[in-house]
């Protein structure tokens, strides 16, 4: 809950502050939200080392949470996100994105079925306005619970093995997109297979007060299995290697776009998945309907870019001289040993047998260069180790 | 074959007749569902004392599409007009009544420059009014263009504008949304001429003279032609004709049929359920309620994409409009009325700031302790309405706010008090002569026919609820955003009053988008 002090701060620390803060030997932070996160804490790349090798540990309480239940729940969600949430079943969890009335993406983020009737929605950006403003006509009631649930996202390949050092009998065979509860210093700890790495890994809920409890005996627990905290710059690696977007990088909040064109569909970030136009009603439906018969304007593209630059702030070119589209993510990739990208083109760019570059600007001792570089179009993740999909987890 | 289920009209106000006759004779099958005991919507005529009746909402004719008339050969029907042309008529209690008739105006008192410039008034508003007249007679143009068919209404829509030329062009472009007051100003000096056409451009509306945009409400209203009449028998004529055409074009009409809800299969209207609990089938439905109670009411927000439910919910609809009526043991003596004169529109608007200061408490949530008047008695030239020798009187009262900060219970009697006190002003013999009143505010309106806010015009009259912006973009076309669900209420375009042409509009709509069986 807000006090009344709340002018009185910038920006607030999460629950685990106490503990992020004496972690963080680089004392790098940024503002997430209203929170101060941590970039990094002792080194970027041995962070995501030991994320691809052992296990992470991220404070994710930021993240903006609301829960959403009444006799209208389901009929609200499903009128609300793109997908069916009927499918998502009690004790699961469902990625979707959801759109306004021209069928532009919002945001995207994950439906948390809590409970029956009960959901969480967990989203990059605040969505209270835009929720408020769907339920006219809902009986349902939607509550923000942000600040209400500390988090902690627990991620790489030993972080079941920690899991179980921590007393968490049976979570190997919490299967992904599930969720299960654990009686925990008093209280429960709520354990969902998901996270934003594209690797092994569990996402933790907590009541604040038990916040840095979980955090010790979360640390004590994964000392053998080498735990390690880990900042949003490795946790950025790891998610474009994963292949995953983000809001207000790889797509405009259609909410917050002033100029035409800006904003994206599903369609057009590769979220064709997602819509499911069996449903009879849902925000954008209309929209979606008439792009699926005219077609998309852009498509989103993962591409593989040549060399060993990163195509930072790049144009996406066909042929070397036509520019069809921008990256809007990039980096470099330990796990492929490859530089690579999220780009949104234009369509129909990037078919088979189109040749697309990406111009790279990159400095040596303050001497700007200019290099052409080859990109191949890569389907799916570019990084997807098996055990982040194997039931039951990995020991490691 | 077995025979496809009808199409539905929901509502039997004028509209709503109106669109079932058109469907009807294109060879559609039919069925008008009329929540009262006889059709007729806000227009109306219903005994509200014995041997004493009166239109019950709408009381005069102006702007009835002539089309309509035509098509659905009205006369033959059964209407037929008591009076026509009506002179406006302002009363003052203390002097003389100014006498308004076509592009004159006549009184004592009034200097030769204010009847030129009446003169000259008229016809700048006769100029104005006939390009939305122009724009009235067809659908609104689209601006999400799809091709030539788009663009035309739109380039046409420019051109009804430019062929005023240059001058009136940038005339018309100057004016259209100021205020009335601002407008009359620029013409007159006698404050009781300013007080009359302030009146006109804000009857019905939820603004004072001096609100902006007035000068479009002022045109919407003359782009009927600004000519009054009245039918024989009140305005329930009108609508007993309008059915009688729709019924024998092959419609059928069900009263005491109220609808509850829709039931949609689909993302189609596919039937409704009504309130004794009867369902019904339907291959598609034209609602002639208010565009709120349709979507949001009967259809459920659920069944609409959130930004466009949001949209439906702000349309502006809060009534302000009240009806007096009143059984009179003699005819009226109202001071300075030359006898000839008392079948006439009657105005009471002294001046524009009498009427501006009758709007200022309804900003608040309270009634005009002076309110504006439009009276009629339909009794001077139709026997039908009164006993003999006696008579009844009409008046759209102003300001009167649906949403009444005091509630309308607790506030009813004192408002018809003032309303008494206000008539007495004009006429001291009236308490004496008063057999029966009746006032109906905007609540009861809403509650008798329906409407959301008691909004005569199914939502306000204004540049932000105009052309394609009414009722909300999205539904300018009749055809909602729900398969088989379509609007031809007031709430759409061209609007209030009582016109008939949303009904003509969305007849041909939906004709052209579904199919015949």
């Amino acid at each position: 809950m807000m006090t009344r002090e709340h002018y009185q701060h910038a920006v607030y620390p999460t629950p685990f502050h106490p503990r992020t803060s004496a972690a963080n030997k680089l004392n790098l932070w940024h503002r997430w939200k209203d929170c101060t996160v941590a970039d990094a804490y002792t080194d970027v790349s041995l962070e995501y080392t030991a994320l691809r090798n052992a296990c992470t540990v991220f404070d994710l309480s930021p993240m903006t949470k609301h829960r959403i239940d009444g006799p209208d729940a389901l009929a609200f969600m499903n009128r609300l996100v793109t997908r069916d949430v009927a499918k998502i079943k009690p004790g699961r969890v469902g990625y979707t994105v959801w759109c306004d009335d021209a069928g532009q993406v919002i945001d995207d983020g994950t439906i948390f079925h809590l409970d029956a009737g009960v959901y969480r929605l967990c989203s990059q950006e605040r969505q209270l306005d835009w929720l408020q403003d769907s339920a006219l006509g809902f009986d349902v009631r939607i509550h923000e619970e942000t600040t209400e649930v500390a988090a902690l996202a627990l991620q790489g390949p030993t972080s079941c093995a920690a899991l179980k050092c921590l007393g968490l009998t049976g979570i190997e065979t919490l299967p992904p997109f599930g969720m299960r509860s654990f009686p925990f210093a008093g209280t429960q700890l709520q354990v969902s297979r998901t996270g934003f790495t594209g690797d092994l890994g569990y996402e933790l809920w907590i009541e604040p007060g038990q916040a840095l409890e979980l955090w010790d005996r979360l640390f004590e627990a994964g000392s053998a299995v080498g735990i390690k905290p880990m900042g949003t710059l490795a946790l950025e690696m790891s998610r474009v290697e994963a292949g995953f977007i983000q809001a207000g990088v790889d797509f405009l909040p259609a909410d917050r776009a002033v100029r035409p064109g800006r904003t994206r569909s599903p369609f057009e970030l590769d979220l064709a998945w997602l819509v499911d136009f069996s449903k009879p009603n849902f925000t954008g439906r209309g929209a979606l309907l008439r792009e699926q018969a005219q077609g998309s304007r852009y498509r989103l593209l993962r591409l593989d870019v040549e060399g060993n630059k990163v195509a930072k702030d790049a144009f996406v070119y066909n042929g070397r001289q036509k520019v069809v589209g921008v990256v809007t993510s990039y980096v470099w990739s330990p796990a492929v040993k490859a530089s690579v990208a999220l780009a949104s083109v234009e369509t129909p760019w990037g078919r088979a047998d189109d040749e697309l570059w990406v111009d790279i600007y990159y400095q040596k001792e303050l001497q700007w260069n200019r290099k052409m570089a080859r990109c191949r179009v890569v389907a799916g993740p570019f990084y997807a180790p098996a055990r982040r999909k194997m039931t039951p987890a990995p020991e490691f | 074959m077995t025979e496809r289920a009808p199409i539905i009209v929901v509502g039997g106000g004028h509209n709503g007749l109106v669109c079932a006759a058109y469907l009807a004779r294109a060879g559609r099958r039919v069925l008008v569902l009329e929540a009262a005991a006889r059709a007729g919507g806000c227009a109306a005529t219903h005994e509200f004392h014995t041997g004493f009746k009166v239109s019950s909402i709408a009381h005069l004719l102006y702007g009835l599409d002539a089309q309509v008339a035509g098509d659905l050969n009205l006369t033959q029907h059964g209407l037929v007009l008591a009076q026509q042309n009506l002179r406006s008529v302002a009363l003052h209690p203390a002097a003389e009544a100014l006498v308004f008739e076509g592009d004159s105006v006549s009184g004592a008192g009034l200097a030769a420059a204010d009847r030129d410039a009446f003169r000259r008034f008229i016809a700048a508003r006769r100029r104005f009014a006939a390009v939305l007249a122009s724009w009235h007679a067809a659908p609104p143009p689209r601006l999400a263009l799809h091709g030539w068919r788009d663009a035309l209404p739109v380039g046409k829509l420019g051109w009804s504008v430019r062929r005023l030329g240059r001058k009136e062009m940038r005339e018309l472009l100057r004016v259209a949304t100021m205020s009335v007051d601002d407008w009359l100003n620029e013409y007159f000096t006698n404050a009781r001429v300013k007080g009359a056409l302030a009146l006109d451009a804000v009857l019905g509306a939820r603004a004072g003279p001096r609100s902006g945009g007035t000068v479009f409400t002022s045109l919407h209203r003359a782009a009927g032609g600004g000519s009054y009449a009245v039918p024989q028998g009140g305005m329930g004529a009108l609508s007993a004709a309008l059915a009688h055409a729709a019924t024998a074009a092959g419609a059928e009409i069900r009263c005491q049929a109220k609808v509850a809800g829709f039931e949609v299969v689909a993302g189609r209207v596919s039937g409704m359920r009504l309130a004794s609990g009867e369902t019904l089938a339907c291959s598609a439905v034209v609602s002639a309620l208010d565009p709120q109670q349709t979507l949001l009411g009967l259809l459920g927000a659920r069944h609409l994409e959130a930004e466009f439910a949001r949209r439906v919910q702000h349309v502006r609809a809060t009534g302000t409009a009240a009806k007096l009526h009143l059984a009179l043991s003699r005819a009226p003596e109202f001071h300075g009325l030359k006898t000839q004169d008392l079948g006439q529109r009657l105005l009471i608007a002294p001046d524009a700031d009498y009427v501006e200061r009758a709007f200022n408490p309804a900003k608040y949530g309270e009634y005009s302790p002076q309110p504006v008047m439009e009276v009629h008695l339909p009794s001077v030239h139709d026997a039908s309405m009164a006993p003999a020798g006696q008579h009844v009187l009409s008046a759209i009262v102003q300001y009167a706010p649906h949403n009444l900060a005091a509630g309308w219970p607790a506030a009813r009697s004192r408002f018809l008090e003032t309303c008494l006190e206000t008539l007495s002003r004009h006429w001291p013999g009236l308490r004496a002569s008063i057999l029966h009143a009746e006032l109906l505010t905007p609540a009861d309106i809403a509650g008798r026919v329906g409407i959301t806010g008691g909004h005569w015009h199914h939502g306000e009259l204004a540049l932000d609820q105009y052309l394609m912006l009414r009722p909300v973009p999205g539904a300018a076309q009749y055809a909602t955003p729900v398969g088989g669900l379509y609007l031809c209420s007031a709430g759409t375009h061209p609007g209030g009053g009582v016109l008939g042409t949303s009904g003509r509009l969305a007849a041909a709509q939906l004709l052209a988008r579904e199919a015949a069986p």
